[in-house]
């Protein structure tokens, strides 16, 4: 099998062919650093590749991956070769690449968050979900770049520079998870993880064409995933397919004793139900995200899959969230406020960089401002005003009492409908640099993601098809975003594998007219 | 309701009790961007009475604790390797106290 065709095959068609002995996972492993190679912008030489300083960048050049762990993973490849021969009985996922967002600790490699702030920090202890990816024997090909401390909705946040998307070099990936979303979209491997506190999976999926699910608030454990807003983070898959997201999350759930807000209860079945189609389920279409400022191409392509999903047999209901106007606002309070306390723990003492001044606050107050990048120091200040004496009440208080309204709306919805659906995202991918300088306009891109984080329940974006930018551009992905009450992930992912099998879409940008980056070879 | 929108003097006062350093020119740009994020997040006022419950956590568990069995941590070199200084097996810090005070 020649190197561009594995890059093309997903994770569990991967797992088939080297199970049958038809391709080895060092192959496999090889053939997608050869795609970073030659795409990402990385210095390829030695055992660990460093992503070039932006100044270094191509125009080309994807930049998804901060740090390629090569060698690590040719040996954890070689290491599964062997136990296959020596007839062990592997995981379905054994072998299979994955692209991990750096906010998750592997202990040994660096872990930055895109900031400065963390530069040089080896963290000594593995995440739970690094735990169990390497326990189902999933080789981690590297850390991805991401919005600095997961705050942003394009990447461009990064201390390192930004992400492209594979689908159109002058847009952005989406974010805070670009760099894993952009790496999968563009074949340099078939899994990534993300993290979404209020969007940063679902909305860089629908960006580049992927599956991004945001599990039930609690079914993926924390522990070893650098907090930014505590009662909203959740790590999740991306994949180029459904069934391939449904195996990812099926690995990285369950109850872990390191995390306090770790759910007790079992997780959900993804793959049970997988392939149960839509006929005779609710489909609830969230009236006030419908039309969220959506662009009429994303629009058509949302009003398109309703019509599909109706003609598998579901019944197509409007369904009102009457608070949901309010979840951005609810959640640029709840999230900063959490992130200021969170973010207090780097004061230039236990890890990371610190900036001389003789006494310890001003040694505190020199090193943050340096540290920290303006989204990140933008966000402190607003999370810590709203918690300020005098404005807890009306900020902070005022916006978890939205959260209570904003839950007691979807028990109410889901009374009556079985799972919620909107447009994941108001628009297609931006240009790189539109909106960096208005922060209120980069939060508007996440209208539609924010309440389901707000409420805990899962979510999930699936690719609906293709409508070109209102400024002009070649066709570009759309994401449908599924809803479900809290604990039925298995009904979020039904739905997407329905739609998905009757759309058969394409998930390789060349197909659409974009660039030739997930089998084409360096045709660009 | 919020007192007016944020000033200058507003933002260094939370820029203090945040810990952030921040310069003049930094603190003249952010007043304005931090009064339009402000004004649009006090919407939330609009909705949400005082009779309805704040909600912190998306599951509401209470009282979680392991079980009382010990188990091997993290070893304090690993931990302190990672340190901007260390002194005698712990982190080390400037001066907090003032000397005159």
């Amino acid at each position: 099998m020649s190197d561009p065709a594995l890059t093309r095959l997903g994770a569990a068609a991967l797992a088939d062919a080297m199970r049958a002995g038809d391709v080895s996972a060092r192959e496999v492993v090889d053939a997608h650093l050869d795609r970073i190679a030659t795409h990402d912008g990385v210095d390829a030489s030695g055992d660990v590749w460093r992503a070039l300083p932006a100044d270094r960048l191509g125009p080309d050049d994807l930049h998804a991956f901060l740090v390629v762990t090569a060698a690590a993973a040719r040996e954890r490849a070689d290491d599964v070769d062997r136990r296959r021969r020596a007839g062990e009985d592997l995981g379905p996922l054994a072998g299979v690449p994955l692209a991990l967002k750096d906010v998750l600790t592997l202990r040994g490699v660096p872990t930055t968050c895109g900031s400065r702030m963390l530069e040089g920090w080896e963290p000594p202890y593995d995440a739970t979900v690094t735990r169990r990816l390497h326990d189902a024997d999933v080789i981690i090909l590297g850390k991805t770049n991401m919005d600095e401390f997961a705050m942003g909705s394009s990447t461009e946040n990064s201390a390192f520079g930004p992400t492209r998307n594979p689908w159109d070099l002058d847009r952005v990936p989406g974010g805070s998870s670009g760099g894993s979303a952009a790496a999968v979209a563009a074949g340099m491997a078939p899994l990534g993880i993300g993290t979404d506190t209020g969007g940063s999976i679902r909305q860089p999926a629908a960006f580049t064409g992927l599956v991004g699910a945001k599990p039930t608030y609690g079914a993926v454990s924390r522990h070893g995933l650098v907090a930014f807003a505590s009662s909203l983070d959740q790590a999740g898959p991306f994949a180029r397919d459904v069934t391939d997201a449904a195996l990812l999350q099926s690995v990285l759930q369950g109850h872990d004793p390191h995390d306090a807000t770790s759910d007790p209860t079992a997780p959900s079945d993804l793959l049970a139900t997988l392939r149960d189609g839509v006929a005779g389920l609710r489909i609830g279409v969230v009236t006030e995200l419908e039309d969220a400022g959506c662009e009429p191409g994303v629009r058509q392509v949302f009003l398109d899959a309703l019509d599909l999903l109706e003609r598998l047999g579901a019944r197509i209901e409007r369904v009102s969230l009457p608070h949901a106007a309010y979840g951005l606002p609810a959640y640029y309070l709840v999230a900063p406020a959490e992130a200021s306390s969170n973010l207090a723990r780097f004061d230039g003492v236990r890890y990371g960089n610190r900036v001389d001044a003789p006494t310890a606050e001003t040694m505190n107050a020199a090193t943050r401002a340096a540290g920290f990048g303006p989204e990140v120091r933008r966000r402190i200040m607003i999370g810590t005003h709203a918690l300020s004496s005098g404005y807890v009440d009306a900020y902070y208080l005022q916006a978890a009492r939205v959260r209570t309204l904003i839950a007691r709306d979807y028990a109410a919805a889901f009374a009556d409908v079985d799972v919620l659906v909107s447009p994941t995202t108001p628009t297609v991918p931006f240009r790189l640099g539109e909106r960096t300088d208005d922060p209120l306009a980069m939060y508007r891109s996440d209208v539609a993601t924010v309440p389901a984080s707000l409420a805990g329940i899962p979510a999930l974006s699936v690719p609906a098809g293709l409508a070109p930018a209102e400024d002009g551009s070649a066709p570009l992905p759309v994401g449908l975003q599924v809803m479900a009450p809290l604990r039925e992930d298995a009904r979020t992912y039904r739905v997407a594998f329905a739609l998905e099998q009757a759309l058969a879409l394409d998930p390789d940008p060349a197909a659409h007219g974009g660039p030739r980056l997930l089998g084409g070879g360096g045709a660009r | 309701m919020a007192q007016g929108p944020i000033g200058q003097d507003d933002v260094r006062h939370v820029a203090t009790l945040a810990r952030l350093d921040l310069d003049e020119a930094e603190v003249v740009a952010l007043t304005p961007q931090l009064a339009e994020i402000l004004a649009y997040a006090e919407q939330v006022g609009e909705v949400a009475a005082d009779d309805v419950e704040p909600m912190t956590h998306p599951l509401g568990l209470v009282d979680v604790l392991r079980d009382d069995v010990p188990a091997p941590g993290l070893a304090a070199d690993a931990v302190l390797a990672a340190a901007p200084e260390v002194q005698e097996g712990r982190f080390a810090v400037p001066r907090i106290v003032e000397e005159d005070a």
